[in-house]
This record gives C-alpha cells, sequence and structure tokens, in this order.
C-alpha cells in the first residue's frame, strides 16, 4: 500500500514508514529513550529530505512524550516546578535552534551541522553510558554496598540564582536545570530528537535528581519543546508532514508496548549497556560518512518559489 | 436582426471558403505541416499517485522525424561543491542555475543523433548535452567551473530520475499519424510543464508546437500541501493536537 505524501512530496510505502515506527518504538519503549536519534537518520536514509525529517519527527514526538509522560504522572514521578524551568530554557534554545537551521538551510551546511551535532552528542553520550553500565554491572558482581556522599558539591552549585525543588529535594541554581533544558531544545531544533538522551544524564549527574523523577520530568519538558519546534518548522519551514507522523505515531505506539514488556526482563544495567553499543554504532556509522569521501562531491537543493519583494 | 443576419452570413461565407479548399485540396491536412495534442492537459497527483502516463500524438503532412520534449515548471536551482576540511567533506564553492528545467524527457522515433546534427540540436537546446543552463546574473566562476557545476546538476536530476527520462519512443502509423506514450514517474515535480514536438526533415527543423500540460496535487494530499503553505500557523497547531490527542489515547488504552 503506497501514500503520497503532502509535504515531504513522494510516494512511500505505508507498511514501511510503519515497520520503521514499530522497531524504533520497539527500542524506545526497551530502554526507555525517546528513539528520535534513530529515527531522523532512518527518515533520511530512505529519502526523506533531512528538513521534513526533522520537522516530521518532533511533530511525532509531542505524541511519543505525552503518552510516555502519562504513566509517571500517575505514580506521581514528575516534579512540574523543575520542569517548568527547564522549559524556560528549551523555549529560547527552540526558538534559537529553529531560526539557526533556517539560516545554515540557506548557507548549505545544514546537513553537516546535522550529522556533525549527531556524531559529537552521540559520541559523548555513548561513551559515558558504556563506561557508567560497565562500572555499575563491575560494581554489583563485586556486591560492594555504596556509601559516599549524597551527591558531590562541584563547581556547579556555586552558581547565583538558587531555588528550591521539594519534589526533588534539590537546592540549586536555576541557571543550571534552565542551561540543561536550553541545550536541549537547540538539540530538539536542530536534530528533530527530543534529547532525552542528553536530559537524562545530563539531570542525573549534572543536578543530582532522584534517578525515579528524571525519566517523568524530561518526558514532560520535552512534550512543549517537541510541541513549540513543530509549531516552528510547520509555520517558518512548512516542513512538518502530517501525514508521514501520522504513520511513524501508529508504528511507534505499538512498538512501544512490545518493548516496555521486553524491558521488564532485562537487567537496567545491561539494557543500559545495550543502549551505549546501539548509540555508539549509530555514531560510527555517521562519523564514517562524515569522513569517507562521498561518490560526487556535488550536491543540488531546488528552490521553491520565492516572491522577492524589492531587491 | 440585422447584426444576427451579419453572423450568419459570416459564418456560410467561411463554410464556404473551407469546402472551397477541401475540394481543391485532396489532402487537408497539407494545410497545416503539424497537428498535435496530448491525450490529456491535467496529472493529477492523488494520495495513492505511483505515476502515471500521458499519450502525445499528432499528423504530419509528409513523412519526418519527430521529437518530443517534455519540460517541467523551471525553478532556482543551487549546486554545491564539498571539499574534505581536516577529512570532513564540508561544502564550500556553490552555484545557483536560473529556469532549471524540474523535469526534462526527449522521445524520438529514431536516435536522437540521426535526425538532426549537433549544430541543430545545440540551436533549439534539444537533448539533454544540449540543455541551456544559466548561471544566475553576476557569477564571476569561469566558464570550466559553470560547465562542472552544469554537469553535475543534470547528473543529479538524472539520479532523481526527473531528467533524461527514458519517456518512450515516437512510433508512426503510416507515414503521417504519430504517437508517443510519455511516463512520468512518482516524484513528478507539480506545476506547469511545456511539451514540444518539433518536426525534422533532412536534418532541418521545419515547425514546431508545443502544447501544456499541468501537473496538480488533488484530493486529500492537495487539501494538506495549501493548508500548510497558506495557513500555516493553523496547520502548526493542527498537528501538535492531533500528536497530543493520538499520544494520550495512546497511553490511555495500552494503560501500564
Amino acid at each position: 500500500m503506497t501514500v503520497y505524501l503532502p509535504i515531504a512530496e513522494m510516494t512511500v510505502h505505508a507498511l514501511l514508514i510503519l515497520g520503521m515506527g514499530c522497531a524504533v518504538g520497539f527500542l524506545s519503549g526497551l530502554f526507555g529513550v525517546g528513539g528520535g536519534f534513530l529515527m531522523t537518520p532512518l527518515l533520511i536514509f530512505i529519502g526523506i529530505p533531512p528538513a521534513v525529517a526533522v520537522g516530521t519527527q518532533s511533530n511525532q514526538l509531542v505524541a511519543a512524550s505525552v503518552s510516555g509522560v502519562l504513566a509517571h504522572w500517575r505514580r506521581g514521578n514528575v516534579d512540574v516546578k523543575l520542569g517548568l524551568v527547564m522549559l524556560g530554557g528549551s523555549t529560547v534554545g527552540t526558538i534559537g535552534g529553529v531560526l539557526l537551521f533556517g539560516l545554515l538551510q540557506r548557507l548549505g551546511q545544514i546537513d553537516l551541522v546535522i550529522n556533525l551535532s549527531y556524531v559529537f552528542f552521540l559520541g559523548l553520550i555513548s561513551s559515558l553510558m558504556l563506561v557508567e553500565s560497565l562500572r555499575s554491572m563491575l560494581r554489583r558482581r563485586a556486591r560492594k554496598g555504596g556509601g559516599g556522599k549524597l551527591h558531590n558539591h562541584t563547581l556547579l552549585h556555586g552558581l547565583p540564582m538558587k531555588m528550591r525543588f521539594p519534589r526533588s529535594r534539590l537546592y540549586v541554581s536555576a541557571l543550571l536545570p534552565f542551561g540543561i533544558g536550553f541545550l536541549g531544545g537547540v538539540l530538539v531544533a536542530i536534530m528533530g530528537i527530543g534529547g532525552g538522551f542528553f536530559l537524562v544524564p545530563a539531570m542525573i549527574y549534572l543536578l543530582g535528581m532522584p534517578a525515579t523523577l528524571v525519566a517523568g520530568t524530561s518526558l514532560f519538558q520535552i512534550i512543549f519543546s517537541t510541541g513549540i519546534a513543530t509549531f516552528l518548522h510547520a509555520y517558518q519551514n512548512h516542513t512538518v508532514d502530517i501525514l508521514l507522523a501520522i504513520l511513524l505515531l501508529a508504528g511507534g505506539v505499538l512498538g512501544a508496548q512490545f518493548g516496555t514488556r521486553a524491558s521488564g526482563r532485562l537487567p537496567s544495567d545491561q539494557s543500559r549497556l545495550l543502549l551505549a553499543l546501539l548509540v555508539a554504532g549509530v555514531c560510527v556509522k555517521l562519523a564514517i560518512d562524515l569522513f569517507s569521501t562521498p561518490p560526487t562531491p556535488f550536491g543540488i537543493e531546488i528552490l521553491n518559489h520565492v516572491m522577492v519583494v524589492g531587491t | 436582426m440585422p447584426g444576427r443576419a451579419a453572423t450568419f452570413a459570416q459564418a456560410a461565407a467561411a463554410l464556404m471558403a473551407v469546402l472551397a479548399v477541401l475540394a481543391g485540396r485532396i489532402d487537408p491536412a497539407r494545410a497545416q505541416p503539424l497537428v498535435f495534442d496530448l491525450s490529456d492537459h491535467l496529472i493529477a497527483i492523488s494520495t495513492a499517485f505511483t505515476g502515471t502516463e500521458v499519450v502525445a500524438f499528432g499528423a504530419l503532412d509528409e513523412a519526418s522525424d519527430v521529437v518530443i520534449v517534455v519540460m517541467g515548471p523551471p525553478r532556482r536551482v543551487v549546486v554545491r561543491r564539498a571539499e574534505p576540511i581536516a577529512g570532513v567533506w564540508v561544502n564550500r564553492e556553490s552555484l545557483t542555475f536560473v529556469d532549471v528545467p524540474t523535469f526534462y524527457g526527449v522521445a524520438t522515433n529514431r536516435p536522437i543523433e540521426e535526425i538532426a546534427s549537433v549544430t541543430a540540436l545545440e540551436r533549439h537546446g534539444i537533448g539533454l548535452e544540449h540543455l541551456q543552463l544559466q548561471p544566475e546574473d553576476g557569477t564571476e566562476a569561469d566558464p570550466d567551473t559553470v560547465e562542472a557545476f552544469r554537469q553535475a546538476l543534470i547528473e543529479d536530476m538524472q539520479r532523481r530520475g526527473v531528467f533524461g527520462v527514458d519517456i518512450g519512443q515516437v512510433a508512426f502509423l503510416g507515414d503521417r499519424l504519430f504517437r508517443t506514450t510519455i511516463s512520468f514517474p512518482a516524484n513528478v515535480p507539480t506545476g506547469q510543464f511545456q511539451v514540444s514536438a518539433y518536426v525534422f526533415r533532412d536534418g532541418t527543423m521545419l515547425t514546431a508546437q508545443t502544447s501544456p500540460l499541468v501537473v496538480s496535487k488533488i484530493g486529500l494530499g492537495a487539501e494538506i500541501y495549501w493548508f500548510a503553505q497558506v495557513h500555516a500557523a493553523a496547520y502548526g497547531v493542527i498537528a501538535i493536537v492531533i500528536a497530543v490527542v493520538a499520544g494520550w489515547l495512546a497511553g490511555v488504552v495500552f494503560r501500564r
């Protein structure tokens, strides 16, 4: 069954898109991540224009994070106050990111920047996760009870504008969650991802937030940042394909259910190790593309009618 | 009424003239060296569009060669060349071409090089290698660079399947009647196309005729595209609402 995507302006097999949504949904259910970092490259790989892939993916992520946050909300695992401070940062970051996206598009450097950011962030996160999960696996084997301080006092705790977050039992500078949100917002706009793979470790390691609240709070914040990104991509760049988003969504919802069920049988440190390897794999693939000689050094872009008023 | 009487008189005179011509000449087609049309002047792209075919047909007054050229709506096209910087391929030089047809296909009744000389083809811009592609005004690039970028543009459009497409062959029924089936791929660009028929005899172009063809989206796809362009803000809001509702439904239905 083929479907014509009105904004991407191409015909695709509906089953292929559903299947991709399902596969990525499975992984995101299994590992508890959004899966945007897998979906955006996949969409580009099957020929969706990168700008449409990023815009549509942000739309799909709104749905994914709404359904994801519900479960956390019921259990009370969302720190709304902290989430709102992060949201402030991510709103600024998303708006700036979408403007930057448009500028880079005109300069013809958007594909390069998307790829470079992927390689950088995926490389950074996967190596951090790899080290962390290996260490915790070793620790589990050694069965050493962990003592230590509640959290380490670093330079970050010297920042001004301290704020109390009772739900998370934190007393930190508001600039910290604001800054994390800001960077997350830029990632949403440029990379078409929710940014969970960046937000979650940042909230755990930089903020020292309780692990139980991290997933729910980051998802809560991602709903809004991906929503803003969707609106801006639709409004400024006309790059949100509703039909494509619906197909991805349908597959993703289904896949996520199986993924969540499967995740119950996988110890968390092993699942983190697998996720780290998966992220590292995508990173290596993109890095190879970046450095390998392309089949042709040329690339073309067909411009739409642009009404130029005056000169 | 005098007006109507006059019109009737004129029509009668015209009819008499036509009859006189027909009586005098046994072959009426001789009056016109080329008659040419398309089976369809509108290609409608619906959500299930997977490509389509249009028949181009016509009649000649004498046995000749026919070249049919299909050109998509013109657009500006940016060509960029990447160079390795510290091992990473980065786009550096760019050149913008104006009035680039977004679709280009040629059909002939025999190999084009047998029909006309290179000079003749070049003069009329027939065939991919003779296609006129001009960089925009104020371009300072030297001719070699322009040629390299031009070549890259053509190759890229060929890879996309919209340039140099094998749109079919011109078939003759007898000496005078010709037809060809033009196939359009699923990714055919939208807009105003020009389908031209050129008549060559002994390497010289005798006449040419152009017929318009509109490729347009219809149905749900067209509505969505139009809405996304014209009411971009509302479209963005609707996209978000759909996603929120779908996500909420999924979360409720598959309650963990």
